[in-house]
C-alpha cells in the first residue's frame, strides 16, 4: 500500500491532484475576499456601509491569503520548472498581481487608522484594486496556459519565455479574465448576503445574481471556443513513461485544436465536472434571487471548483502547453521534483492541511453571525 | 551569457524587497513573543492593566504586522519571476521548506491573527490568550522554515545533482532540517528579532515616562522589555551565527572576508578590531589585532586553525580543475544517457561542477578556459573584503552597544531609587540599533556568500531569469515607488498611534506630568 502510494507515478498525480485542491482553496477561500474587495464599491457607498462590507472579511482575509502564498510555495516545491516558467514568462503581469496584492493587506489594516474622508476613499481603492485586479489576471494567465505559452527551454534547462505582457492580453485570454473576475464576484457577492445585514446585503444579492449568471454563460461559451479550436489544444505523441525523470525534452507534442476535449470524449462521466461548473452558477444565481444564502454560497463554491477543475481535466496529464516548441511544454510525468521531494512534502500536507481545515472552521465558528451597520457602530474602533 | 546588467539588476531588486521586507519581520518576531508574555501575566493575574498592554502594543504590532505579511507575498513569488533558473536549478529541495513554512507557520499565524484582534469579546480570556501563543508560534515558525531554506544556500547538504533532470535534487531531507548552518541560524536571527522588539518597547516606554504619561503601563513595559531584551541580546552575540561558519569552503571564505583574514594564522587566530583591507593589494593595512579573539569566535577552540583567503583561493582553484572533470563528463551524459563510463566519472566529481560553472563568466564553454581564467575564477570566490569587514563591525557594535543598554535598563529597574531621566533618552536613542544591525547582518550573510547563490553549486551570475533590462527597470520602480510610499504612511501610522497612546481601562493611574521621575522597581 505505501508502496504503491509512494511510487513516483501515484506521487505525480496525487501532486496534480494537490495543485488543483491549492488554486481551488485559494479561489473558495481568498476569491470571496477578491470579489468583495471588486463589489466594494458597487455595494456600499456610504462609510458605514463600507465598514460593513470589509468587515464581514475583516478577520479572515489573512488566512485566506495564506493560500495564495502557499501555492507560489508548492508549486516550487512540487512543480518547479512550472514556478520558474510561469512567473518569469508572466513577469509583468504578476508584477500587477503583487501589486494589488500588496495593496490589500494594508488597506484592511490602515483603512479605519483615521476618520478623514479621503484617506478612506483611497483605501477603499486599493481595496477594489487589489480585488478586481488579481481575479482578471488570474483568469487571463488560464487562459494563455490553455492556448499555449510561447516558451523553450536549452539544452541546460534554462527556460527562456518569448512573448511580451501584451501577448497575454490577447483577446480569448481576455474572455477567460472575465470568467474569472464574473464568478469571484458572483462568490463576493455570495458571502455579502450570508454575511452582512441591510443595503449591503441587498445590493450584493443584485449584482450576484447577475454575476452568477455571467460566469455561467462565460464559463458555457468558453466550452465553444475550446471546441472552436481557439483557445488552444495540445496532444502528446510519444510514449508516456511515467515515473521517467523530470526532463520536458523528451517528449513529442503537437498543437491540435479541440484536443482539450479528448479527455471528456475517452472518459464521458468528466463531462459532469463542466456541467456543473455552468449548472451550480445558475443555482446560485437562483437562490440570490430566493433568498437562500447558505445554498446560494454553496453553489457559488461547488460553481468556482468545477470550472477551475474543467481545466485541469482538459488539460491532463499537460500542464503549461509551449505554443513556439510543443515538445517542450510541461506534463505532469516530467516537470515534478524528484520523487522524495513530493514524498516528503505529501507527508507534510497530510499532517498539516487537516489542521489548518480544522483551526480554520474553528476561527469561522468563532466569529458566526451577521455583520451590520449597527454592530459595527457597536463595536467602534476594535475592528476595521 | 547572461547579461551583466541584469544579473546586478536582479540582484538589487531582491536586495531591496529583502531587506525592506526584514524590517518589519524581526519585530513581528519579538513583539509575537512579547505580546504573549503580557497576556500571560494578564491571565495568571487577572491585572487588567496588562490586557491594556496588550492591546496598545498589538495595536502597533498590526500597523507593523501588515507590512510584513504585504511585503512578504513578494519573497514568495520573486524567485520565479526574478531567478528562474535558480529556481529550475534547486526548486526540488529549496522549495520544499518554503511550502511547509506557508503549511505550518503562515496559516498558524495568518489565522489567528484576525481573532488576536477581533476576538476580546469572542474568546474566554484563556482561549485567547491560546490564540495569541499561537501566532507568535507561528512568527518564530516561519522563521525557522526560511532559515532552513537559506541554510541550505549556504551549506548546500542532502542533496546532489541529477544529470537526468539537470538539477539539484534532494537526496537526505532530514540533513536539509538539521543543517547546522541552519540552525546557528534560526537562534540568531530569532533572538535578534527579539532584541528588536525588546527595544521598540522599552524605547517607546521610555518616550512615556519622559513626557510622565502612561506611567503605569510604561513602566511595566520597561520592565519587561529589560527583561527580555537582556536575554536576548547575550542569546544573539552568544549564539552568533558565526558558529556556522568553520562548515564549509564559502562559509570559511565568508569568515575570512569578515576577518579581512589573507593569510592562515596558526591557532587561535588574532581578531582585527580595525583596518583597512584592500582588494586590489590583498592585504589589510593599519591593522590592529587582538591576538586569540578571532580564533575563539570562529572555531570555539584555541587548536583549530581558520584559513587564510589566499589558502582558500587555491583550494578553489583545485576544486575548479576537478570541476572541470565533472563538467565535461556531464555534457557528454547530455548527448549519451547510458555512458556508463561518463556517469562514474560524474559521480565522483560532481560535488565540484558547480566551481566549473564559475568559468562561464569568462568562456562560454568552461572547458576551453586558459590557465589564467582559471586563476581569475578563483579569485572571484573570494566577496568584497572590505565591503564585509566593515559591516560586520557595524553589527558587533550595534549589539554590544545593546547590550549596554538592556543591562543598564535592567539594573535601574531592580533599584529603589528613582531612574534617571538619561536612562529613559538612552534607551530613546537606541531604537534604531537593532533593526541596524538586523539589515547589515543580512548583507554579511548574503553578500559574504558571493559569488554564489548556492555556496559551491551555483553560481548568481547563472541564476536569473531571461528577462529584458526594461522589466527589471520597470519593478524596481514599481516596487521602490510603492514600497516608499507605504513607508511614509507606515511610520505615520506608527507615530500618530504612539503620540494617542493607549486606552487605558480605569482605576489607572492619573498623569504625572513631565519631568516627574519613576520608580521602576514598583512596577511589578
Amino acid at each position: 500500500m505505501i508502496d504503491f502510494l509512494f511510487n513516483y507515478e501515484t506521487l505525480r498525480i496525487v501532486w496534480w491532484v494537490l495543485l488543483g485542491v491549492l488554486l481551488i482553496g485559494f479561489a473558495v477561500t481568498d476569491g470571496f475576499d477578491m470579489g468583495v474587495g471588486a463589489l466594494l464599491p458597487f455595494v456600499a457607498k456610504t462609510d458605514i456601509e463600507r465598514r460593513v462590507a470589509i468587515n464581514t472579511i475583516g478577520p479572515v482575509w489573512e488566512g485566506n491569503q495564506v493560500w495564495f502564498v502557499l501555492g507560489g510555495g508548492a508549486i516550487f516545491a512540487a512543480w518547479p520548472a512550472l514556478y520558474a516558467l510561469s512567473f518569469s514568462g508572466f513577469y509583468l503581469a504578476m508584477f500587477l498581481v503583487l501589486f494589488a496584492m500588496i495593496l490589500r493587506p494594508v488597506a484592511f489594516k490602515y483603512r479605519s487608522k483615521r476618520e478623514d474622508s479621503r484617506w478612506r476613499s483611497n483605501w477603499d481603492r486599493a481595496l477594489f484594486i487589489g480585488g478586481a485586479v488579481p481575479a482578471l489576471i488570474f483568469g487571463v494567465a488560464v487562459g494563455n496556459a490553455l492556448r499555449g505559452v510561447p516558451f523553450h527551454f536549452d539544452t541546460d534547462l534554462r527556460p527562456f519565455y518569448e512573448g511580451t505582457l501584451f501577448g497575454l492580453l490577447n483577446p480569448v485570454a481576455l474572455y477567460c479574465g472575465l470568467v474569472s473576475l464574473s464568478m469571484l464576484v458572483m462568490h463576493g457577492a455570495a458571502w455579502l448576503a450570508f454575511k452582512a445585514e441591510g443595503t449591503v446585503a441587498d445590493r450584493a444579492r443584485i449584482i450576484g445574481g447577475k454575476a452568477a449568471l455571467a460566469a455561467a454563460i462565460l464559463f458555457a461559451g468558453g466550452g465553444v471556443l475550446v471546441w472552436l479550436g481557439l483557445l488552444g489544444g495540445y496532444e502528446i505523441t510519444s510514449a508516456i513513461v511515467w515515473d521517467g525523470p523530470s526532463n520536458p525534452l523528451g517528449k513529442t507534442v503537437i498543437a491540435s485544436g479541440g484536443a482539450w476535449l479528448r479527455n471528456f470524449h475517452a472518459t464521458p462521466a468528466l463531462c459532469l465536472v463542466p456541467a456543473l461548473g455552468i449548472v451550480a452558477p445558475l443555482i446560485a444565481a437562483a437562490g440570490f434571487r430566493a433568498r437562500r444564502e447558505g445554498l446560494t454560497f454553496i453553489a457559488s463554491k461547488i460553481g468556482i471548483f468545477c470550472i477551475i477543475a474543467t481545466v485541469g481535466l482538459a488539460m491532463f496529464p499537460i500542464i503549461l502547453p509551449s505554443s513556439t516548441n510543443p515538445g517542450h511544454s510541461l506534463a505532469v510525468f516530467d516537470a515534478s521534483s524528484s520523487r522524495a521531494t513530493l514524498r516528503n512534502m505529501l507527508i507534510a500536507t497530510v499532517i498539516f492541511l487537516p489542521l489548518i481545515l480544522a483551526y480554520t472552521a474553528w476561527v469561522y465558528s468563532v466569529l458566526w453571525g451577521k455583520v451590520s451597520e449597527a454592530s459595527v457602530r457597536e463595536a467602534g474602533s476594535s475592528v476595521y | 551569457m547572461t547579461n551583466p546588467l541584469l544579473v546586478e539588476l536582479s540582484r538589487l531588486q531582491f536586495a531591496l524587497t529583502a531587506m525592506y521586507h526584514f524590517l518589519f519581520v524581526p519585530l513581528t518576531l519579538g513583539l509575537s513573543i512579547m505580546l504573549a508574555m503580557m497576556e500571560t501575566v494578564y491571565v495568571m493575574t487577572g491585572r487588567t492593566i496588562w490586557r491594556d498592554m496588550v492591546k496598545f502594543w498589538g495595536m502597533l504590532f498590526g500597523i507593523n504586522f501588515a507590512l510584513g505579511v504585504a511585503t512578504g507575498i513578494t519573497m514568495e513569488f520573486q524567485f520565479g519571476m526574478n531567478w528562474a533558473y535558480y529556481s529550475h536549478y534547486v526548486g526540488d529541495v529549496f522549495g520544499a521548506p518554503l511550502a511547509i513554512e506557508g503549511l505550518m507557520a503562515f496559516f498558524l499565524e495568518a489565522t489567528f491573527v484576525g481573532l488576536f484582534f477581533f476576538g476580546w469579546e469572542k474568546l474566554s480570556s484563556r482561549a485567547h490568550l491560546v490564540v495569541t501563543w499561537l501566532v507568535a508560534l507561528g512568527t518564530n515558525f516561519s522563521a525557522l522554515w526560511i532559515l532552513i531554506a537559506n541554510g541550505w544556500m549556504q551549506n548546500p547538504v542532502g542533496s546532489a545533482f541529477n544529470p537526468d533532470t539537470l538539477r539539484m535534487e534532494v537526496t537526505d531531507f532530514v540533513a536539509v532540517l538539521f543543517n547546522p548552518v541552519a540552525q546557528a541560524k534560526f537562534v540568531h536571527t530569532v533572538s535578534a528579532g527579539y532584541v528588536c522588539g525588546a527595544t521598540f518597547v522599552l524605547g517607546i516606554s521610555a518616550f512615556y515616562m519622559l513626557r510622565g504619561r502612561h506611567i503605569d503601563l510604561a513602566k511595566r513595559s520597561f520592565v519587561i522589555a529589560s527583561a527580555f531584551g537582556i536575554a536576548s541580546s547575550l542569546s544573539v552575540i552568544v549564539l552568533g551565527d558565526e558558529s556556522g561558519y568553520a562548515i564549509t569552503d564559502n562559509q570559511k571564505m565568508k569568515l575570512a572576508a569578515m576577518e579581512a583574514m589573507w593569510e592562515t594564522e596558526p591557532a587561535p587566530a588574532s581578531f582585527t578590531a580595525f583596518g583597512i583591507p584592500s582588494m586590489a593589494d590583498r592585504t589589510t593595512h593599519f591593522a590592529v589585532h587582538i591576538p586569540w579573539v578571532m580564533g575563539i569566535i570562529g572555531t570555539r577552540s584555541i587548536d583549530k586553525e581558520i584559513p587564510g583567503i589566499f589558502e582558500l583561493v587555491e583550494k578553489a582553484e583545485g576544486r575548479i580543475r576537478n570541476g572541470l572533470t565533472a563538467y565535461d563528463a556531464l555534457e557528454k551524459l547530455k548527448v549519451n544517457h547510458g555512458d556508463a563510463a561518463a556517469r562514474t566519472t560524474f559521480d565522483t566529481t560532481s560535488k565540484n561542477l558547480g566551481y566549473a560553472l564559475l568559468l562561464k563568466r569568462y568562456v562560454e564553454d568552461p572547458r576551453l578556459a586558459n590557465a589564467d581564467q582559471i586563476k581569475q575564477a578563483a579569485w572571484s570566490t573570494v566577496p568584497e573584503v572590505p565591503a564585509i569587514f566593515f559591516t560586520f563591525r557595524i553589527m558587533v557594535l550595534c549589539a554590544f552597544l545593546l547590550l549596554a543598554v538592556f543591562a543598564i535598563s535592567l539594573w535601574h529597574t531592580m533599584r529603589e531609587t528613582p531612574a534617571p531621566r538619561w536612562l529613559f533618552r538612552m534607551a530613546l536613542i537606541a531604537m534604531p540599533l537593532p533593526w541596524i544591525a538586523a539589515e547589515v547582518g543580512w548583507f554579511v550573510s548574503e553578500f559574504g556568500r558571493q559569488p554564489w547563490i548556492i555556496e559551491g553549486t551555483l553560481p548568481t551570475f547563472l541564476a536569473t531569469s531571461e528577462l529584458g533590462i526594461p522589466d527589471l527597470l520597470i519593478t524596481i520602480l514599481g516596487f521602490t515607488v510603492v514600497y516608499g510610499v507605504l513607508a511614509v504612511i507606515e511610520v505615520r501610522l506608527m507615530l500618530q498611534a504612539i503620540a494617542k497612546g493607549p486606552a487605558v481601562s480605569a482605576n489607572a493611574a492619573p498623569p504625572l506630568g513631565e519631568g516627574k521621575r519613576v520608580h521602576l522597581a514598583t512596577a511589578q
